[in-house]
């Protein structure tokens, strides 16, 4: 079921890259943990360092959740993902050269810590 | 024999034809010219007058039974308001139900009026024609019928001083805002299949029977006195829109496959506007008839299976796939529904809370399988912080689905995974899209060039087009007044003013 019209449809890209003052859309989600709703969207300078995410962005996201406060990035198993691909991501290096592009999704699986809900 | 002898009445059939001829057969013009939309979606109609309006209501009859309605209803009113009806109703907390119901139904049953009033214009056959006139009329009605009810609630809480803008405005009302808009601007006889069929008569009863029921469990009289007023033309458009949906499979067997794509796509994103309405249910209505899950049951379960059996015999099939997710979800859903707003209430146009002992007591009873489990730990330990001073609030945007618009919030029970949100990506034109659910990415992929223009609330806050890039910011540009429209019920100016009427 292609589009019906009665002329020619308009191509509207809503969100294309061009949009957002040169930021990108990515999204993160903490695999499992589900105390914060959903997985989060953020407008990233593609030159942000990866490391970032850890130093700024995953705590003011997820520091709600119980499982936030055995979270050590230096000790704790971290599985990542990038649209769907194991990577093993450079910190120091950018959101673009770890292969992050405009509405990639970044998820992080932490294998023993799978998503306490209570106190 | 007198000169001036009346002349005779006409009988009901006559009058019916004389007050209805809206078709003509053009002749100076032609007829794709006159009637653009009629094969614009493939659908092959041979005779639209095999089509007659099931109720043959004229406009002098129509204006009569309506006109009888309204008195009673506008009575009704004016003793609510009389007799300070707003303090009989079971709390405070009750109101937020009716704040969500002005910002994300009213103005929809507007939208509603805009597209019935296109179908009417767009299809050949005066009985249909004549049918979404009458509806458009309803609905217009309904529209200013709910105003008017909740106006009196205007005068003593918080967040229904601008239902419009924020219904244009509002991120989590852009659900029920681009299901509208979704549904108005597809051809008119996928619009008669969306409103008519999927919405009216599969999932209408799941909307108003528990808010009509639920109004008056909690004291509500004003609005269970337009509930009663709206019922009658709900059952007349219901009647309506399966003998639509007949017509359409009686016409050319090669209409089958369309309707059905239509009625399993409309199914889905009607189930998914509904997660609204779940929460209502569960959460903020202090005293419950109904919970979501039992709704499922009836009005699902039972009622629709039925009515797609019934269409069986035209070759219409059963939507297994999204049937089974709605089922599986029923446990689950106005759990999760509730948790993304109370994780988002800093931004929401009214107010929301944590379930008291008795409520979460009551959730137990109906959810033994899920509420204790997954939600109730959750829960208390949110209560823990409030206590604390530091209830949560998200200080980051939610990821929206493409299609529903709603965040990722809804988890993977048919995988056996409760704990992970489902989530789907598609690719066109080299982007990326992402969607909650199997059901809103296949309803992407099927038009993809009509769902790369949604408007997502994050992603146009991100852009700048929402009045800056803080909460505040947003907020203003959604005229709601930070402190005051938003945030918990508790220690909001609706607490404290709840607490004065009932003298504590």
């Amino acid at each position: 079921m292609a589009i019906q019209s009665i002329g020619e449809y308009p191509n509207i890209m809503k969100d294309s890259l061009d949009k957002f003052h040169g930021n990108q859309l990515v999204y993160i989600y903490w695999y499992g943990h589900r105390v914060v709703c959903s997985p989060r969207a953020f407008p990233f300078p593609p030159d942000m360092l990866f490391g970032a995410l850890i130093s700024d962005i995953i705590p003011l996201t997820y520091k709600i959740e119980p499982d936030f406060a055995d979270l050590d990035f230096d000790k704790t198993e971290v599985i990542w993902e990038i649209d769907g691909k194991v990577v093993n991501p450079d910190f120091s290096k950018s959101l673009k050269e770890n292969g992050v592009g405009h509405k990639s999704f970044i998820t992080f699986t932490t294998p023993s810590l799978t998503g306490r809900v209570g106190a | 024999m007198s000169a001036n002898q009346r002349k005779k009445r006409l009988n009901k059939k006559e009058s019916y034809k004389y007050m209805t001829r809206l078709g003509w057969d053009p002749t100076y013009q032609k007829e794709e010219d006159v009637f653009p939309y009629l094969e614009m979606e493939g659908i092959k109609i041979h005779d639209w007058e095999d089509w007659e309006d099931p109720f043959r209501m004229t406009m002098d009859s129509y204006w009569k039974l309506q006109a009888e309605k309204d008195k009673k209803l506008y009575s009704i009113i004016d003793a609510f308001a009389q007799n300070n009806g707003q303090k009989n109703i079971s709390d405070g907390r009750y109101v937020n139900a009716l704040k969500l119901f002005i910002t994300g139904i009213t103005p929809l049953e507007y939208k509603v009026v805009q597209g019935f009033s296109h179908a009417a214009r767009a299809f050949k056959g005066e009985g249909a024609s004549i049918a979404c006139q009458m509806q458009a009329i309803d609905e217009l009605r309904h529209f200013q019928t709910q105003v008017h009810t909740m106006s009196h609630y205007n005068k003593y809480f918080d967040g229904f001083h601008d239902y419009s803008t924020a219904h244009d405005r509002v991120w989590y009302l852009s659900v029920p805002k681009s299901f509208g808009d979704d549904a108005s601007t597809a051809g008119p006889f996928e619009y008669l299949t969306a409103i008519s069929f999927s919405f009216e008569f599969v999932l209408t009863s799941l909307l108003f029977v528990p808010f009509m029921s639920g109004a008056a469990y909690n004291g509500d009289m004003a609005t269970v006195t337009f509930g009663f007023s709206a019922q009658s033309d709900e059952a007349r458009h219901m009647t309506l829109g399966l003998s639509a949906i007949k017509f359409m499979l009686e016409q050319d067997a090669g209409n089958v496959p369309i309707v059905q794509k239509w009625m399993d796509k409309w199914l889905w994103r009607g189930y998914r506007l509904l997660g609204l309405v779940s929460m209502m249910m569960d959460y903020m209505l202090p005293n419950s008839p109904t919970s979501w899950g039992e709704s499922v049951e009836l009005y699902i379960e039972q009622n629709c299976m039925a009515l797609y059996k019934d269409l069986e015999k035209y070759g219409i099939k059963v939507p297994q796939e999204f049937i089974d997710t709605i089922v599986a979800e029923k446990g689950h859903l106005s759990h999760q529904v509730w948790n993304i707003f109370y994780n988002h209430t800093n931004a929401s146009a009214f107010h929301t809370w944590m379930p008291d002992e008795t409520k979460m007591n009551w959730l137990s009873e109906k959810y033994p399988d899920t509420f204790d489990k997954y939600y109730r730990p959750m829960f208390e330990r949110y209560i823990e912080l409030e206590k604390k001073g530091e209830r949560f609030y998200s200080e980051v945007l939610p990821l929206v689905c493409q299609t529903c618009q709603i965040p990722l919030g809804f988890t993977d029970i048919e995988g056996g995974h409760p704990e992970v949100y489902t989530h789907e990506t598609s690719e066109y034109k080299g982007q990326k899209f992402h969607t909650c659910s199997k059901g809103c990415k296949h309803i992407f992929e099927e038009q993809p060039e009509k769902y790369i223009q949604a408007w997502l609330p994050p992603h146009q806050i991100f852009q700048g087009n929402c009045g800056g890039a803080t909460i505040p910011e947003v907020l203003k540009w959604y005229k709601l007044e930070d402190g005051v429209d938003n945030m918990d019920y508790v220690g909001s100016p609706d607490e404290t003013m709840w607490n004065k009427l009932k003298n504590k």
